[in-house]
């Protein structure tokens, strides 16, 4: 089978610092791939990559098997891709349903097209307040988005980029900040919608809890390089991972 | 009584004019970052091809029409060709590059029509006086008040009531995440600049009647349209409208009740604006 997301020998240094070096990993549809390391081990600079913010230094990038890696973010994002950030990244002063619905317009195109737009408009209405149902914001979708608290602005970003239908999701640290009722929450919702939606996630994440639960495969990076990728129990018994990563917290 | 109406028609026709100039310098600032200073060749420009239109089909009202949309156009050019390349740059490139593109603009109508005001007459319809219950007001000035309260609503409803209005609120709040999210931002930028100067380019027809197609008119209006947007907050379409409201009256109330002063009421209150409030009334601080 084509993995959905390829990546060979992708490296990206800045300056003299090798970021992430030769990583060469697969991710098949309708998987929930982990990626931990200790903090500076490159798991940001490696999303920016494969979601076309940063250009890599050597290596490919291949997404359905077709060579992505010339393509920037916007255009990456129109063939599947969608992703969040470590920091919440909404539009504070719109409405929680508008939010989503930029979210949806952008994907489709065509916002700046003088007719036919009110069918295009109650469709992404319509798919916009779909994703904001499955997180359990809808009751909200009429207030200002920086009135939510904090772990809904979180899910909401979640929302928006679920509810561009992507086939590849990629969420930068989830439960960044949250509290651990929060938390529990988000991991829940984050496996229900992956079900429902059959989405393929890859997540990076710190909470080793969060990432045991969810993942069904564990990619481990150290000083920018894959040293590890196993199930969740393989990466537990992995010796390699336990010096460089779960045993360095102790 | 009937002077204290005539003097508020008269504050409201010179805000609508300020609105039109303002609200395009409001939204350019939203969405691209960039202080301006050729909008007010824009408004000139305007003025200038309507008096051609004019001089040319013999009537008023297909300059209304024409000419905004050919100076949008041109604005819209401009923007792709020359300040798409400096967004990175300091706010001082592009102040410079701004600057001299109102010189260069300002040249090259003094070369094309001269260097004398070119009269526009104002539709017939419009000429000559109304009967307010007893006071006898211009026309064509509480024309202004309609056209600009009618503009000012369209943009208004475009901007919360449309997909595009949509995604140029969400690129003027953050561009970068716009831009993850697959916005084509710098399609964004040249639509968003080529639209406030076709508003700009709809203010100078519509103030040609009234005030002349003339050199200068351009830098006159861009300094009281800073001053709106001082006062309103940069980037905000509602803040354009109170500040050119109250711009409009400080300058004809101080003109007609304290002639000394009427430049001086305006800068009081765009200073007190910047001591007490330096974001403006509906900016947002930052």
């Amino acid at each position: 089978m084509t993995p959905l997301l390829e990546t060979r020998g992708l490296g990206r240094a800045f300056g003299a610092l090798q970021a992430v070096a030769d990583v060469s990993l697969a991710v098949q549809p309708g998987e929930l791939r982990a990626v931990i390391g200790p903090n500076g081990a490159g798991k940001t600079t490696l999303f920016h990559l494969v979601s076309g913010l940063l250009a890599p230094t050597s290596g490919r990038v291949l997404f359905r098997g077709d060579d992505v890696t010339a393509l920037a973010a916007p255009a990456r994002c129109r063939r599947g891709i969608s992703r969040t950030f470590q920091i919440t990244s909404i539009f504070p002063e719109l409405s929680v349903l508008e939010n989503a619905r930029v979210a949806v317009q952008l994907k489709a195109g065509g916002n700046f097209r003088l007719v036919g737009g009110r069918g295009v408009l109650d469709a992404s209405a319509r798919r916009a307040r779909d994703s904001l149902g499955s997180f359990g914001l809808l009751d909200r979708a009429d207030a200002l988005a920086s009135t939510l608290p904090h772990g809904d602005q979180r899910l909401l970003e979640i929302a928006m980029a679920v509810a561009q239908e992507p086939a590849l999701l990629l969420l930068d640290e989830p439960t960044q900040g949250l509290s651990p009722e929060d938390t529990a929450a988000t991991v829940a919702v984050i496996r229900r919608v992956a079900r429902e939606r059959q989405l393929t996630i890859v997540l990076v994440e710190h909470d080793m809890d969060v990432v045991f639960d969810l993942a069904d495969r564990i990619s481990v990076l150290h000083f920018g390089e894959l040293i590890a990728e196993g199930t969740p129990s393989e990466i537990r018994a992995n010796a390699a991972v336990q010096t460089a990563y779960l045993g360095g917290l102790d | 009584m009937a002077n204290l109406v005539e003097q508020l028609l008269n504050a409201l026709a010179l805000a609508g004019l300020l609105f039109l100039v303002s609200a395009g310098l409001s939204l350019v600032f939203g969405i691209l970052r960039v202080v301006n200073f050729a909008h007010g060749v824009f408004y000139m420009l305007g003025a200038y091809l309507g008096f051609t239109t004019v001089a040319l089909s013999g009537w008023f009202w297909p300059a209304l029409v024409v000419v905004p949309p050919i100076v949008g156009v041109l604005g819209a050019l401009v923007e792709s060709s020359t300040l798409r390349f400096i967004y990175r740059r300091p706010p001082i490139y592009q102040l410079l590059l701004t600057f001299g593109l109102a010189l260069i603009l300002e040249e090259s109508i003094r070369v094309l029509y001269g260097p004398t005001a070119k009269g526009v007459e104002p539709p017939v319809q419009l000429q000559g006086a109304a009967d307010l219950g007893g006071l006898l007001y211009p026309r064509y000035r509480l024309f202004l008040v309609v056209l600009s309260l009618v503009v000012g609503a369209a943009v208004w409803l475009f901007l919360r009531r449309t997909r595009a209005g949509l995604i140029i609120r969400a690129v003027a709040q953050n561009s970068e995440m716009a831009d993850c999210l697959g916005a084509d931002v710098a399609r964004v930028r040249t639509l968003v600049f080529g639209a406030a100067c076709a508003l700009a380019g709809l203010g100078g027809v519509a103030a040609a009647p009234m005030t002349t197609a003339y050199l200068g008119m351009g830098i006159s209006v861009i300094v009281d349209a800073f001053v709106v947007v001082v006062i309103g907050g940069l980037g905000s379409i509602g803040g354009s409208m109170a500040g050119s409201l109250i711009v409009g009256a400080a300058q004809t109330w101080g003109a007609y009740y304290l002639p000394e002063t009427a430049m001086v009421i305006m800068y009081a209150v765009m200073g007190a604006i910047l001591i007490f409030r330096p974001w403006g009334l509906f900016g947002e601080e930052e």
